[in-house]
């Protein structure tokens, strides 16, 4: 048998090919089904289908090649993670393959079946070989946003070099300190992995790039506040999936192109749903790729997502860091006080996060909000009970789901949705 | 104006034609192929316009030319219609049980339903009933005929069932584990009421209603009265026909 160029770089990766080929075979129907078959879709999302159709492919290439002349991968899972300092540093940071439930069973063979998808997922990636961004990496990063992931972290370790981050639970003055010194020691951590420096001028330049996406990114956001929103939930939920893993860089101009496109659209009332279908805000667990499971359920019944309040949405790109800090330290402490301010469902208390679900639900003028919990993710699970709080008094509708990447509940999740949707 | 709706739940599909009232209505099992037991139940039947409900929706409406619409609608419309006072419902159905509370024009203001599993469903007693050797309306009547009750721990199905057999080996009176066994589903449904708030007039609708003893515990558990319709298991079908007769469009 001929190996495929993919093939011959995936096994060299000591990819399970078998297992893989699989799950690549498995996904393409699915985003055929879920993606392509969206009416009216910005041309910007050309990119996106061209990247998910070579999704181990392409991008991982340019990894090797920029390992092969001795630049360091790092692996992420959580957007604590400062990835300025990756770039700075001239290391290239990826977040990592945690989205289905193809990689579950694998993990189950270790893990507690009670535990979250995201975390059994992403630890079946590893333990079934079938994730290359993992296999080309030199280090994970990992952090301690929950228990489980912290424990799954150590499991991890035993396979390929894990460093973890303290998030701490407050923001105060003890969490505050403590959360800067966490940010210097991994500052020293990628320093130490890839040889190089970070200095005032290469992470000031990284600072400006990762802002200029995220600057991008929010106003991606403001754009689909629009009626008819100029875009479907999920593509802008793909655009963010990809840039999680994308050259920063690209992304920028990327994502540029596809806001230009979308302005233009939002000029002309153009939409990809007709004008008064109901909005919904999504609010709660991140969505790894390829989870697009709720987006599709509601956008199927009719409605349209204009916003993800989650890791994979607002939490994401929402906070800038300063830029044009003359000195390092105060670089530093500007660097970690913007990933502090993650409303992460870790902190007690997370008011913070309460008010900003209320805001974007405003500034997206959405008709409600669905709150997304992975089944076993204890601390958003317990959140929701304040959310629905909030909302109540807000007077914003609420519906709250739990579920994970397996399809066995989609009739009951399809009922309960269409019933929401009926009742806004 | 006839108009028809169709509800095609887990275990049985039901059909009900509407003009300003009841004209007919007809329940039959699901079977392995409900879109030809759909066909075959409309057969030659005359009605303006369809509105199709339950698990099966998306299959069978585009296939019938009908709208859909969730249950939780459904049973909305048909609840208020029937009982223009009723403020909340309970739904024990065969697969999911729900409780929604109305607002003032008798449109849904918040409703709970279970997610993915069976606790606290017609199923769940469906399987239980089995496990004592039990036809499902002995088995009721079994209940309601106990002197004392065993409590179960588990909700979960399979582990109940379990508990069960370990209870019957240890010798356990099947009256009382018939008892325990219902005061688990409404143990789980009473927790799901209380979250929604249930108030003023509760209808209790679905084919769990048809079960004398999950309404007596109902009521004991909620400390409030409980309505049943005539025929409680028709009600997400009514509900259907008559949002077809307010206006949702075939093919819609």
């Amino acid at each position: 048998m001929t190996l495929t160029a993919n093939e011959q770089m995936w096994s060299e990766l000591g990819i399970d090919l078998e297992s893989h080929g699989q799950l690549m075979n498995a996904l393409g129907p699915i985003y055929g089904e879920i993606y392509l078959s969206q009416k009216n879709r910005p041309q910007g999302m050309g990119f996106y289908d061209f990247v998910v159709g070579d999704i181990h492919g392409i991008r991982v290439k340019e990894l090797r090649e920029h390992a092969k002349d001795g630049g360091k991968v790092v692996a992420t899972y959580c957007v604590f993670v400062p990835e300025e300092f990756c770039w700075a540093a001239g290391a290239i940071p990826v977040s990592l393959c945690a989205g289905t439930q193809f990689s579950v069973p694998v993990a189950e063979e270790v893990l507690p079946r009670n535990t979250c998808a995201l975390i059994k997922s992403s630890y079946g990636f590893k333990l079934g070989r079938l994730c290359p961004y993992v296999q080309v990496s030199h280090l994970i990063v990992g952090e301690t946003t929950c228990d489980g992931k912290k424990k799954m972290f150590e499991l991890l370790a035993e396979q390929q070099p894990v460093y973890v981050m303290e998030v701490p639970n407050k923001r105060s003055t003890a969490g505050r300190a403590l959360w800067q010194q966490e940010v210097r020691d991994f500052k020293a951590k990628i320093e130490e992995l890839t040889g190089n420096e970070i200095t005032v001028e290469n992470l000031g330049e990284a600072i400006k790039k990762v802002n200029a996406r995220r600057r991008e990114f929010r106003r991606l956001s403001a754009l689909r506040a629009a009626d008819p929103a100029p875009i479907s939930g999920k593509d802008a939920l793909l655009a963010t999936q990809v840039s999680m893993y994308d050259d920063v860089e690209r992304q920028t101009q990327m994502i540029t192109a596809l806001n230009d496109e979308l302005e233009e659209r939002v000029k002309k009332g153009e939409g990809v749903a007709p004008k008064g279908a109901k909005r919904i805000l999504i609010s709660g667990s991140p969505m790894a790729i390829p989870n697009w499971k709720l987006h599709h359920i509601v956008e199927s019944s009719g409605a349209i997502i204009v916003g993800e309040e989650s890791c994979t949405g607002s939490r994401f790109y929402n906070e800038l860091i300063p830029e044009g800090i003359g000195n390092l330290e105060d670089m530093l402490t500007a660097l970690a006080d913007r990933y502090l301010k993650t409303n992460c469902a870790c902190f007690t208390p997370n008011t913070e996060r309460l008010d900003d679900i209320i805001k974007m639900a405003r500034d997206l003028k959405a008709d409600g909000i669905i709150h997304y919990n992975l089944q076993f993710c204890h601390t958003y699970a317990n959140e929701a009970v304040q959310v629905d709080r909030a909302l109540a008094e807000a007077g914003i509708p609420l519906l709250r789901v739990e579920t994970d990447y397996s399809d066995e509940d989609a009739g009951q999740l399809k009922t309960r949705i269409d019933a929401f949707l009926e009742m806004l | 104006m006839i108009t028809a709706g169709l509800d095609l739940g887990s275990r049985t599909i039901k059909l009900v034609l509407f003009d300003s009232g009841v004209r007919s209505s007809e329940v039959i099992d699901s079977g392995l192929k409900p879109l030809d037991r759909c066909r075959r139940l409309l057969g030659d039947k005359q009605y303006d316009k369809l509105v199709v409900t339950g698990y099966g929706r998306d299959l069978v409406a585009p296939e019938l030319s009908g709208a859909t619409i969730s249950e939780i609608s459904a049973q909305a419309a048909a609840v208020r219609f029937l009982y223009p006072d009723a403020a909340s419902v309970i739904d024990i159905g065969g697969q999911d049980s729900k409780v929604i509370r109305l607002n003032e024009k008798g449109g849904v203001l918040k409703f709970e339903m279970n997610d993915r599993c069976a606790a606290g469903t017609g199923k769940f007693l469906e399987i239980m009933a089995r496990a004592l050797e039990l036809t499902i309306d002995e088995f009721a009547r079994t209940s309601l005929e106990a002197k004392r009750s065993v409590t179960l721990n588990s909700l979960c199905t399979v582990f109940a069932e379990s508990e069960v057999v370990s209870l019957i080996n240890k010798g356990e009176d099947a009256h009382a584990i018939a008892l325990g066994l219902h005061q688990s589903v409404v143990t789980r449904v009473s927790g799901m009421a209380r979250r929604v708030g249930v108030t003023g007039q509760v209808i209790f609708a679905g084919g769990g209603a048809k079960n004398a003893c999950l309404v007596r515990l109902l009521e004991d558990k909620l400390n409030l009265k409980i309505t049943v319709p005539d025929d409680p298991q028709i009600t997400a079908a009514l509900g259907a026909a008559i949002i077809a007769a307010n206006g949702k469009n075939q093919g819609e």
